[in-house]
């Protein structure tokens, strides 16, 4: 582990399977703040977790088409084993990895997350996953390296996205180093202790909390280190806006859409809008790193 | 628009599709398109209720009934090539058609400033900044006066020649329709495209018979 950061989170804060499965009830502690919200106090920090179903099937995963409930549908197609993971650029020890081979050794922790899409939607989400600086360095990050590029699989016979050319495929994301490393930044390989399911990101993905979604790339194949800012995907189709950071800011609207509200996966018909906070509730985990930056710039 | 056509009867040749179709047709009355829609649109509000929309009912609302109000408009513009090309006749279904259509962007709009957008503020900050709603929203606006003169007493009112010439508004509204739909998809997707696309081949052909019937 890391050891940067503090998971004050245990196994009994996450909604049991018993419950989950039947629907979410129990209230699940902040992240972050360690404060557990048990004695039914619904305080404003209080994460309730998604429902296993909410989060397996309202998703966005362009390879397997534009809808919804598309990769939910599709994504079965999906071959994830057996899966390996380019790792190559400024490393110590570049290769193709077995991902048994990769994971070797690193902590699985338990991370509750809230996860903000751009689209102005959000979910909680109850990860399982190690975090990417154990990964890094596992592999040796070399000085020169400012950057980290990710890829996504293309299987074009398996994603019908891939096939009507949504987006200019393979998917690719990065992270600014200091990002990559920071201890809320994870590989999530499970949900719920199961198995992430392939419409999620399967057989491993990224989770960057403070971002917005998009960010956190899924399926990954290859992990570059590299000094240049490397292309991201939404960047590279629609420049004016998606920008290489795309942190969670309510303060800055997206052209087509406001950010200033979200609306929480799992109310229904009559669902609430409630406020976007800054960082996607992160700040004081990760305002630090853009100290000097002007984020309505720097989008 | 004109009530009745008279059709010359086919004499002893056998019957067509096109003339099987018209005489099913005949027996169904135009209100049949206020009652499927209506049905429709309730069915799809229960859905949503009910989970049968998946896990966030508010958007997939708003899309199936802004799908719908654009296929109905899509429909309402087939109305004419379709008897110049094929035959069939659906003429008597126009003016319900053009009505559902706009129910349908009502319910859209409805379903998007009440439970989506939630606020009165946002929802003019929305108009006001986002173009593909200020778009959606000036084809919803053009709408009102069809819908309004959509009756016998308007046409003889207005006179037939300024009716008809107020409701090629249809036009502009279906592409606003289709532009807004477009707009609003992210990365590149054909479904808008597709719709675009039929908006403005009826339109060209439109404009193609108006020419020869202008010259003629």
């Amino acid at each position: 582990m890391a050891h940067r950061w503090i998971n004050n989170l245990t196994r009994a804060d996450a909604t049991p399977k018993s419950v989950y499965l039947n629907r979410r009830q129990i209230l699940a502690g902040t992240v972050g703040l360690g404060a557990i919200g048990l004695a039914g106090s619904a305080s404003a920090n209080t994460l309730e977790p998604n429902t296993l179903e909410e989060i397996t099937t309202y998703n966005n995963f362009y390879e397997f088409g534009t809808g919804k409930n598309d990769p939910a549908q599709n994504a079965h197609k999906l071959v994830t084993s057996p899966w390996s993971i380019k790792v190559d650029g400024l490393v110590d020890n570049p290769g193709e990895y077995a991902l048994g081979d990769l994971l070797d050794g690193l902590t699985v922790e338990d991370r509750i997350y809230r996860f903000r899409c751009v689209e102005a939607w959000s979910m909680v989400i109850p990860w399982n996953g190690i975090e990417l600086a154990d990964i890094l360095n596992k592999v040796g990050v070399q000085s020169r390296a400012k950057y980290v590029a990710f890829e996504t699989v293309v299987q074009p016979e398996n994603m019908i996205g891939v096939q009507r050319r949504v987006l200019d495929f393979p998917y690719v994301e990065g992270l600014r180093l200091d990002e990559a490393m920071h201890p809320l930044t994870i590989m999530a390989t499970g949900i719920y202790d199961e198995p992430i399911y392939n419409q999620n990101g399967a057989p491993i993905r990224l989770v960057v909390p403070w971002k917005y979604g998009f960010k956190s790339i899924k399926s990954i194949v290859r992990i570059t280190l590299q000094e240049d800012e490397p292309p991201t995907s939404w960047n590279k189709a629609n420049p004016r806006e998606y920008g290489f950071y795309s942190n969670v800011n309510p303060n800055v609207d997206h052209p087509r859409w406001s950010q200033a509200t979200e609306r929480r996966i799992g109310g229904g018909l009559f669902a609430p809008r409630i406020d976007t906070l800054m960082f996607n509730g992160y700040e004081n985990e990760v305002a630090g790193l853009y100290a000097g930056q002007d984020l309505s710039v720097d989008i | 628009m004109r009530a009745k056509t008279c059709r010359s009867t086919s004499e002893d040749s056998p019957v067509t599709p096109s003339q099987a179709i018209n005489g099913a047709l005949r027996k169904v009355p135009a209100w049949t398109v206020y009652i499927v829609c209506a049905i429709w649109t309730a069915w799809m509000f229960y859905l949503g209720l009910t989970g049968g929309l998946g896990v966030e009912p508010i958007n997939a609302l708003e899309r199936e009934y802004g799908e719908l109000a654009l296929q109905l408009l899509v429909l309402g513009l087939l109305v004419t090539p379709l008897r110049k090309w094929t035959g069939v006749n659906l003429l008597k279904f126009r003016r319900a058609i053009g009505v559902s259509a706009f129910f349908l962007v009502l319910a859209h709009f409805s379903v998007w400033a009440v439970l989506d957008v939630q606020s009165v503020e946002r929802i003019w900050a929305d108009i006001v900044k986002r173009p593909y709603v200020t778009v959606g929203m000036v084809g919803f606006v053009l709408m009102i006066p069809l819908a309004l003169t959509s009756n016998n007493l308007s046409i003889r009112k207005l006179g037939a020649a300024s009716w008809r010439k107020l409701h090629k508004l249809t036009y502009p509204i279906a592409i606003l329709g289709a532009v807004h739909y477009l707009w609003l998809a992210r990365g590149f997707q054909w479904e808008p495209l597709i719709y675009l696309a039929i908006i403005m081949l009826l339109l060209a052909a439109r404009m193609k018979w108006e020419r020869a019937r202008a010259m003629a």
